[in-house]
């Protein structure tokens, strides 16, 4: 799309699509990070991811505070009007992510060394598809790519699965052995966290469609896994 | 007192209180292929455009484009210019404007029309408003003309503020108020149509303000049809907005859908600011 003619317009909006891009790079480590945390039960990772919260938070007060100076001074229409309501949405739901990346962290520290390998390994195997999830996304957005945001919207039904599966075998620990209801209460939340995540991601997908095309994905026309997990 | 209730035979009230959806079943003005030449040299190509009864519809695009050259063949405006030439057909209900048995004089009692600059006659507020009624014949005597001049100004929302000085030159009011009187005189001659060239161009913020309250108010007795400059005036005040650029007529559509997804990329190129 061709500049505006009030450069600074333009660069105010390429200015808040990197800030967002960063907070995007930094939530997407996090996910990774505190998961691999669980998985080798390293607390020095697990307390890095949590002080990386606050950075996303500022990042997203930053966006805010630039939309709303930008939506006061240059009442943008159409793309424009568009791309800084998803901006700002997406901004709310990557903190979203964040925090939710954080509480993992927070109870990769609560689990004692005797969790077993197998039971950490269930929320590694769960982050992957998630982060990946949200990389896709972030292209989709970094290349307003409207067919890619589409895949990503209706790949969500993988994750549900995977959330599922983990349930199951969170659940099958809990029954075999009654002295890892601890850990797998705390493994079951993460892997909530994660597939809350990945519903974060498909929010994102909506956003950057309707940034892009104009038009909304409508959530009852979306594949969903049957939810056994709940 | 309001005295809208009592003595009112406008023929644009019957339909007060209709809502949006009724409002926009039936065009007021239907233009068919209109295009304008001006010695010769074409303005306006072959535009084909709906404006709709009870609502406001707002022309927007460059200088040069073609609106206010559009606008002012709803009234046949262009007859006064020499060497123009209107082709096409503009049917208001149903009787084609430009057909050789219609009266101009009459027709622009019917399409009022409110300019960029206050233009007030160089009389007293009273007989500005009253100067149309007389010379249309639309009262018998001075209690009658007394009521529609009241309830012009009340209707452009200018009585309080003039009331105690009727006498006084229309002159010596402010810019928004001359406006709002240019709209009152427009309406005292109860038209079916009032067009509007870029009616708040000359006025301030507040004075703005006020007359695109006193468009809303009105769009609920008549069809409105406004050029404007402003883009988010045309996004506040509209609710159909056309956009012509080159003399063509590029995109029209419901104000919401223009200013938030435009189908033309010439349209989304101008109100996002990015037109070369």
């Amino acid at each position: 799309m061709a500049d505006h003619i009030v450069s600074a317009f333009t660069d105010e909006l390429d200015k808040i699509a990197a800030d967002l891009m960063r907070m995007g790079g930094i939530v997407e480590t996090m996910i990774l990070d505190s998961c691999q945390a669980v998985d080798r039960n390293d607390h020095d990772l697990a307390k890095d991811v949590i002080s990386r919260d606050p950075s996303v938070d500022r990042l997203e007060e930053e966006v805010e505070r630039q939309i709303v100076s930008l939506i006061a001074r240059r009442q943008p229409m159409a793309h424009d009007l568009r791309s800084v309501f998803a901006a700002l949405k997406t901004a709310g739901e990557l903190e979203r992510i964040g925090d939710l990346s954080k509480n993992i962290g927070k109870r990769a520290l609560m689990l004692d060394d005797a969790v077993s390998a197998n039971m950490r390994h269930g929320v590694a195997r769960m982050a992957r598809p998630v982060s990946l999830q949200l990389h896709a996304v972030l292209d989709a957005y970094a290349t307003s790519n409207a067919d890619t945001a589409k895949t990503v919207w209706e790949s969500d039904d993988d994750i549900d699965q995977h959330y599922n599966s983990l349930f199951r075998e969170m659940i099958t620990y809990m029954i075999e052995d009654p002295r890892t209801i601890g850990a797998g209460a705390h493994m079951l939340f993460m892997a909530k966290n994660l597939e809350r995540i990945g519903d974060h991601c498909t929010n994102i997908a909506e956003f950057i469609y309707f940034q892009i095309t104009g038009e909304y994905l409508m959530p009852h026309e979306r594949p969903k896994a049957p939810n056994t997990g709940v | 007192m309001d005295t809208t209730a009592q003595t009112d035979h406008d023929p644009a009230l019957t339909g007060e209180g209709a809502d949006k959806a009724q409002a926009l079943v039936y065009p007021r003005i239907d233009c068919k292929d209109v295009s304008v030449f001006y010695s010769g040299k074409q303005a306006v190509f072959d535009v084909s455009l709906p404006v709709y009864d009870r609502s406001v519809t707002a022309l927007i695009g460059p200088s040069g484009c073609g609106k206010s050259t559009f606008l002012r063949c709803l009234n046949r405006m262009n007859d006064t210019i020499d060497g123009a030439k209107v082709t096409g057909e503009i049917f208001m209900d149903g009787e084609n404007i430009n057909s050789p048995e219609v009266d101009p004089v009459l027709l622009r009692s019917r399409v009022g029309m409110v300019f960029q600059k206050p233009n007030p006659f160089p009389k007293s507020i009273y007989d500005n408003i009253a100067y149309g009624p007389r010379i249309h014949g639309l009262v018998e005597d001075r209690q009658e003309l007394d009521a529609i001049v009241e309830k012009s100004l009340r209707r452009a929302g200018l009585w309080q503020e003039v009331k105690d000085r009727l006498a006084q030159p229309g002159t010596s009011l402010s810019g928004g108020q001359q406006q709002r009187l240019c709209i009152a005189r427009a309406i005292a001659v109860r038209p079916e149509v009032i067009l509007m060239d870029e009616p708040c161009s000359s006025l301030d913020p507040i004075a703005t303000a006020r007359i695109e309250e006193l468009i809303d108010e009105l769009r609920k007795r008549y069809c409105i049809v406004i050029v404007t400059h402003s883009m988010q005036q045309a996004a506040r005040v509209s609710q159909r907005t056309a956009f012509f650029h080159l003399g063509h007529l590029v995109e029209m559509g419901d104000t919401d859908q223009i200013f938030t997804s435009p189908r033309e990329r010439r349209t989304e190129d101008y109100i996002t600011g990015r037109f070369g």
